[in-house]
């Protein structure tokens, strides 16, 4: 019996609905706790970024157009296709980062439930953030939250998938696109979600992930006037400056998180309506009233 | 009637193919981009047409980039409409240098009378066209009824009165590159039977933008074949336009390459070459100002078009 070949993965990009490589033809090797290879990834560019937004562009307004409870069931399948995957997510996540296997576990049994929440929020969060207001006059006068556009997501480290599932899910409830840039250290969960966004009906381009060095595609990103909200976590001091001196040219808006690691696994404080409302801008309507 | 010409299929398509895998960067892109937008016919033919809507494409052909640049965007080469938007449209561009084109001849499928289409060319022109966009009667042409085609641009030419004339072969339609290849040596032979031509008086163009497939590279360079085929016989400079299809910097910034290796610099000038587009405009802003500033643009950065 011949000793059998190592199946090393090549992990790529998901831009657009497919997966294509990046276009700098870079890659970086994967390692488990013990140092040996176990997979390939994609280290992309600036061009691949900016591929992801033109795809995102060209479904924002479909996505922004999508019913409330259409986006729910969307979301709602994505947390069906990452439970039926639970195993493969918490040995990628215990075998690249000091997690446990039952930490690891606990942390997609928690990327699941946060998915189905925000599937949950998808036609509440207009009741929670929109009202109506009192005028002085014979008008109806209401606020309605309308979703902002593109948004460029930069990960966190850790936890590098429930980090990444909810600031993607949050604003994929408004009805945004997103364009993840997966943590460099951890990425395999990253490339695994892509995985399950390409089997769970999202359509092709509301989610885009890229992987490879974090600190190359902030700038492009925040400088590309496409991109309407940035969400970033974990940034270091001079990265956050460079963001908010980038994004100014564009009015972009920018949304930081700064959680604990207990905090991201608590729904109460990463996946309250104040996480929803950074992605919505506000319309008002007057209307007239009857009398 | 010219000697038939033969296509290989095989050989347009790898060679226009080709054309599609140059690399232009930096200065030269620049360059090619402002070109481009100085070629554009921009156009709107649609049954919903407003005059509104064509005053504000006016606005846009005269001023395609709306901010300040210290080298500004070149003016469009023309606007394209149809023949009831004409009037508003000379108006507006009147002493701006960017031209009036109508299409006319009972654009888009030329299925009526011949003299109804000369009507229609005429009023074009009586309301203040420079250029008449026409359709040739493919369906005489399929059937064979090749003269009756010549024939019929010839009237339609002399209809002209001294508008430039461009010739849509509608190539959607046609079917084959041997087809296409020989429905243009057959307009540019009819137009030139009539008399001396000067350089760009008359264009063939491929489509109309209303059947798909429109414009496509190996199209375009068979088209520019015949007109290759035509100058060195004859000297006259025959202009070319795609239309349709062209959406993208990229692609337009191929087809000058094509243009340039195919038929020389002489043709990369506005009175010989244009591109029939209306999005396309945006996009060569789009990829202009990302070169000048650094960053990529948003589509809300621009007017529409």
């Amino acid at each position: 019996m011949p000793e059998r070949l190592d199946i090393i993965k090549t992990c790529k990009l998901f831009i657009g609905g497919s997966f294509p490589r990046t276009e700098s033809g870079r890659s970086a090797p994967v390692h488990d706790g013990r140092g040996r290879v176990i997979a390939h990834v994609c280290i992309a560019s600036r061009k691949d970024l900016r591929e992801a937004v033109e795809s995102a562009r060209r479904v924002s307004d479909s996505w922004a157009d999508a019913s409330a409870y259409l986006r729910g069931q969307i979301l709602y399948r994505m947390a069906e296709m990452l439970e039926s995957r639970r195993e493969e997510f918490a040995s990628a996540i215990s075998t690249t980062t000091p997690l446990t296997p039952a930490k690891a576990r606990r942390e997609v049994d928690a990327s699941v439930d946060r998915l189905v929440r925000f599937a949950g929020w998808t036609d509440k969060f207009q009741q929670v953030l929109g009202c109506q207001n009192p005028v002085a006059g014979p008008y109806y006068n209401f606020s309605v939250p309308q979703p902002s556009g593109i948004t460029g997501i930069l990960s966190p480290d850790a936890p590098s998938l429930l980090g990444l599932v909810t600031m993607i899910s949050a604003p994929l409830c408004t009805g945004c696109p997103v364009v993840a840039v997966a943590s460099d250290s951890t990425p395999l969960p990253a490339v695994l979600l892509g995985e399950v966004c390409a089997t769970s009906d999202i359509p092709g381009g509301v989610v885009n992930i890229l992987t490879g060095n974090r600190a190359e595609l902030i700038e492009p990103m925040a400088e590309h006037r496409e991109v309407q909200v940035i969400a970033a976590a974990n940034l270091k001091p001079a990265q956050r400056e460079l963001i908010q001196t980038a994004a100014a040219d564009g009015l972009k808006r920018i949304h930081l998180l700064e959680h604990s690691d207990s905090s991201w696994l608590d729904d109460d404080a990463a996946a309250s309506p104040w996480e929803i409302d950074p992605y919505l801008d506000t319309k008002t309507i007057w209307h007239p009233s009857a009398t | 009637m010219p000697v038939e010409r033969r296509v290989d299929t095989v050989m347009v398509d790898q060679r226009a193919g080709a054309f599609s895998r140059r690399s232009i960067k930096t200065d030269s892109k620049a360059a090619g981009l402002r070109l481009a937008i100085s070629m554009l016919d921009l156009t709107t033919l649609e049954g919903k047409d407003s005059p509104d809507k064509v005053r504000s494409l006016c606005r846009k052909a005269m001023r395609p980039y709306a901010g300040e640049l210290d080298l500004p965007v070149p003016a469009v080469a023309a606007i394209c409409v149809y023949p009831s938007h004409v009037q508003t449209a000379a108006r507006m561009l009147a002493g701006s240098g960017v031209k009036v084109a109508s299409v006319a001849t009972g654009f888009p499928s030329g299925q009526y009378p011949l003299d109804v289409r000369l009507k229609d060319v005429s009023a074009a022109i009586d309301a203040g066209a420079d250029e008449i966009d026409m359709v040739i009667n493919r369906g005489a042409f399929l059937s064979g009824r090749e003269t009756e085609v010549a024939e019929e641009i010839r009237q339609v030419w002399q209809a002209c009165d001294g508008a430039h004339l461009k010739i849509i072969l509608e190539t959607g339609e046609l079917e084959t590159y041997q087809n296409i290849r020989k429905a243009s040596d057959l307009v540019i032979e009819a137009v030139a039977s009539t008399g001396v031509l000067r350089d760009g008086e008359v264009f063939i163009k491929t489509s109309t933008g209303k059947i798909s497939p429109a414009a496509t590279m190996p199209v375009t360079l068979v088209m520019l074949e015949a007109i290759r085929d035509h100058f060195i016989s004859t000297g006259i400079r025959i202009g070319m336009k795609p239309a349709g299809g062209i959406k993208t910097a990229k692609q337009a910034l191929h087809y000058l390459v094509m243009v340039k290796e195919t038929l020389g610099e002489d043709w990369l000038t506005p009175g010989l070459f244009r591109f029939g587009a209306s999005s396309l405009a945006n996009d060569l802003l789009r990829q202009l100002l990302k070169g000048l500033t650094g960053h990529y643009m948003a589509m809300h950065d621009f007017s529409e078009a």
